[in-house]
């Protein structure tokens, strides 16, 4: 349990009692209860709960394919989940995730495109304007002390502008050519978007970044500096400053990792493709949030782990696809998502009342 | 002396990198194959001379959802005439109801010489259509709202049907001898994608259901098309409503090994080769360029020479227009240019 030790962060007052707080009445509680009282443990809960509901409700979920399907649309909201969770357990959220998304793809397509360049430029300069929008988002914020909500809603509807505006002038069209016979490509596929085989079943390479950031994130978290820096200026700012911890580079790095997150899945979608509409991507900025959310991240910061976002950004795939997997009545498909996720996240939550309660 | 030219460096220091990217770019990173270079030969658009008569202004005013490339070709067919027939083009576009009624509104303000407007919620538009009319401005319809234009009292209206659309690809299906087909819409709720699957249900004798998918993100289309071919084998056809939407259904039935074939609703550029290619059977065109360009034409002509198009009694049908492997070599030449 060391390393549940080391993630309570040293200058924060978590709302729920985390297992270090050892005042003299929690000091008799059990392993099980420790291990319960962690952000991830309700939510894996709640997810194994989804997935079991689903392997009764579906018979064709069964199948290994099916599983690499809802893997698939995980990892591509996964991936995006676990920087956005960071950056909330930092004490700031973004709205801007969504659309920088697409802008990273259109960035790298066009460019390639129009230049009619190797892929790979256009994929560098893409993350180059990915990390500088992050940077942005959080030099406005520092530099000016706003919220986060308005500095990135700001972004959010400029870049959703600049998309759609700059790809119909370079372009004439409102989406990007297709670069699938350019040099480069194939690499650029292989490294984003292509798939392989496990024992017969096609899995996406995504999943497999999913998990390695996923690894990586967890780790900066919970065994470096940075990670502590991350609790402290989510839990208190001025605690954390007065202690010594950086603030402003803490949060600029935090935008800057969406940024990064956002060039990711914004490459895996151009080549996966081939293409990109402009006007995409509205509206997924509120899927990653509430994945860290479902994910045990807490929306005021100081809070929340790597992993639990794994099993957000898992639930939210599982139930999307479950209930097509089930046949049930597509008319009925967005409320079933609302009542199934509510539902994990009451567990993930009574879980973690009942872990935490004296 | 040494401090400034420390700073004039650090001045420069983007410039030199810029500089550098850029020869390195001209030097040894240019792709040998694709890219703009080698679609540099097709020309852009129709062009047909420039009429003489009088400077009018016309304001198009749509419910297009920002990005989308079929509203991207309506717009150039409108643009093309408002070229031709010396009209200035005024374009706005909302695709919430009430803003779009505001941007009438907006266009009356103006004291433009014609409205074209689309009816996707033709309640909402009622009263500032009323207004138009009592300020002297005629308004024609387009693209959607085939069963309300004369009721609000617009002049013409040009478009498609979309359940007789529906009909003529449900008929089709039953050609190809189709047995279980999905309808996969990417909007719940938007009444026109709705109007083609109840269309396709009315003839197609085989079993039919849809499937909604979330539009604005494509992996997630991707996997949810993927997962119904999966829950289902027994689906031999795929309907898609909008051209990108078709091409990742091909990606979806490569993946789930299903055996389906796609089937969609309009056309661009992308889809043009894949029907070309055969990876899709064929796709009902609605003809977006024309939707436009005889919006504004049709408010021209009015103007200048008292024209109503369908005698301001009938449509004026631009579609359904089927697009296959017979007849997509003529129509793939425009479809480059972002007008088909």
């Amino acid at each position: 349990m060391s390393m549940a030790q080391q993630a309570e962060p040293a200058v924060t007052t978590p709302p729920a009692p985390g297992p270090k707080q050892t005042d003299g009445r929690t000091r008799e509680r059990s392993m099980a209860l420790r291990v319960l009282a962690r952000p991830e443990v309700g939510v894996f809960l709640g997810a194994v709960a989804v997935f079991v509901f689903f392997l009764i409700a579906a018979p064709t979920l069964r199948d290994g394919g099916s599983m690499a399907t809802v893997l698939y649309q995980s990892s591509t909201i996964g991936i995006m989940a676990l920087p956005v969770a960071l950056l909330m357990i930092g004490g700031e959220f973004d709205l801007s995730a969504g659309v920088a998304v697409v802008t990273s793809a259109l960035t790298a397509g066009m460019l390639s495109y129009q230049l009619t360049m190797n892929v790979w430029m256009g994929v560098v300069v893409a993350l180059v304007a990915s990390l500088a929008v992050g940077a942005f988002n959080g030099w406005v914020l520092v530099k000016t002390g706003l919220p986060s909500f308005l500095v990135t809603l700001a972004t959010f509807l400029v870049l959703q502008g600049v998309n759609l505006a700059v790809t119909k002038l370079v372009t004439g069209n409102v989406a990007t050519d297709d670069i699938s016979d350019m040099d480069g490509f194939d690499q650029a596929k292989a490294l984003f978007a292509s798939s392989f085989d496990v024992g017969g079943v096609e899995v996406k390479i995504t999943v497999v970044w999913w998990l390695v950031f996923a690894a990586l994130a967890t780790w900066v978290l919970l065994r470096t500096k940075y990670g502590n820096w991350i609790f402290a200026v989510g839990g208190s700012q001025e605690s954390a400053r007065a202690v010594g911890v950086p603030v402003t580079f803490t949060k600029i790095t935090l935008f800057m990792l969406v940024g990064f997150g956002a060039w990711f899945v914004g490459m895996h979608q151009l080549f996966s493709f081939n293409t990109v509409q402009s006007g995409e991507g509205v509206g997924q900025e509120l899927i990653y949030i509430a994945a860290a959310v479902i994910g045990g991240c807490l929306l005021t910061g100081g809070y929340g782990s790597a992993i639990g976002p794994v099993f957000g950004a898992f639930m939210f795939g599982m139930v999307n696809q479950g209930i097509v997997f089930a046949g049930w009545n597509p008319d009925w498909f967005k409320a079933f998502l609302g009542v199934m996720l509510l539902g994990a996240v009451l567990i993930n939550l009574y879980v973690r009342r009942a872990a935490t309660r004296r | 002396m040494d401090r400034s030219s420390h700073a004039r460096s650090r001045r420069f220091a983007p410039a030199v990198a810029l500089a550098a990217a850029a020869a390195l770019t001209l030097a040894g990173c240019s792709s040998s194959s694709g890219g703009k270079k080698a679609d540099e030969d097709s020309d852009s658009g129709a062009s047909a001379g420039k009429a003489n008569t009088p400077r009018m202004t016309v304001a198009l005013v749509t419910h297009q959802a920002p990005g989308d490339t079929f509203w991207d070709i309506v717009r150039k067919g409108a643009q093309a005439a408002a070229d031709k027939d010396n009209v200035k083009l005024v374009y706005s576009a909302d695709p919430n109801a009430g803003n779009q009624a505001n941007l009438v509104q907006n266009a009356i303000d103006q004291k433009v010489d014609g409205i074209a407007v689309t009816l996707a919620k033709p309640d909402a538009l009622r009263s500032v259509l009323d207004k138009a009319e009592k300020a002297g401005i005629p308004v024609v319809g387009l693209n959607s709202g085939l069963a309300d234009w004369k009721k609000l009292g617009l002049m013409e209206f040009f478009g498609q049907d979309e359940s007789v659309a529906g009909e003529a690809l449900g008929k089709r299906l039953n050609e190809d001898g189709a047995k279980k087909a999905v309808c996969v819409i990417h909007e719940q709720g938007n009444v026109g994608l709705t109007q083609r699957c109840d269309g396709v249900k009315k003839t197609f004798e085989g079993s039919i259901e849809n499937l909604y998918v979330n539009g604005t993100d494509m992996p997630s289309v991707k996997s949810t098309v993927t997962a119904k071919l999966k829950q289902d084998g027994g689906i031999d056809h795929l309907i898609t409503l909008g051209a990108p939407f078709a091409m990742t259904a091909v990606q979806s039935v490569d993946e789930s090994g299903s055996k389906a074939k796609v089937a969609t609703f309009d056309l661009n550029k992308e889809l043009t080769g894949a029907i070309e290619k055969g990876d899709i059977e064929f796709a009902v065109d609605q003809q977006p360029y024309l939707q436009g360009y005889l919006a504004v034409d049709g408010l021209w002509l009015y103007k200048n020479n008292g024209n109503y198009s369908g005698g301001g009694e009938q449509p004026v049908l631009t579609g359904p227009a089927f697009v296959d492997k017979t007849n997509v070599k003529a129509v793939a030449e425009f479809a480059s240019k972002g007008t088909r």
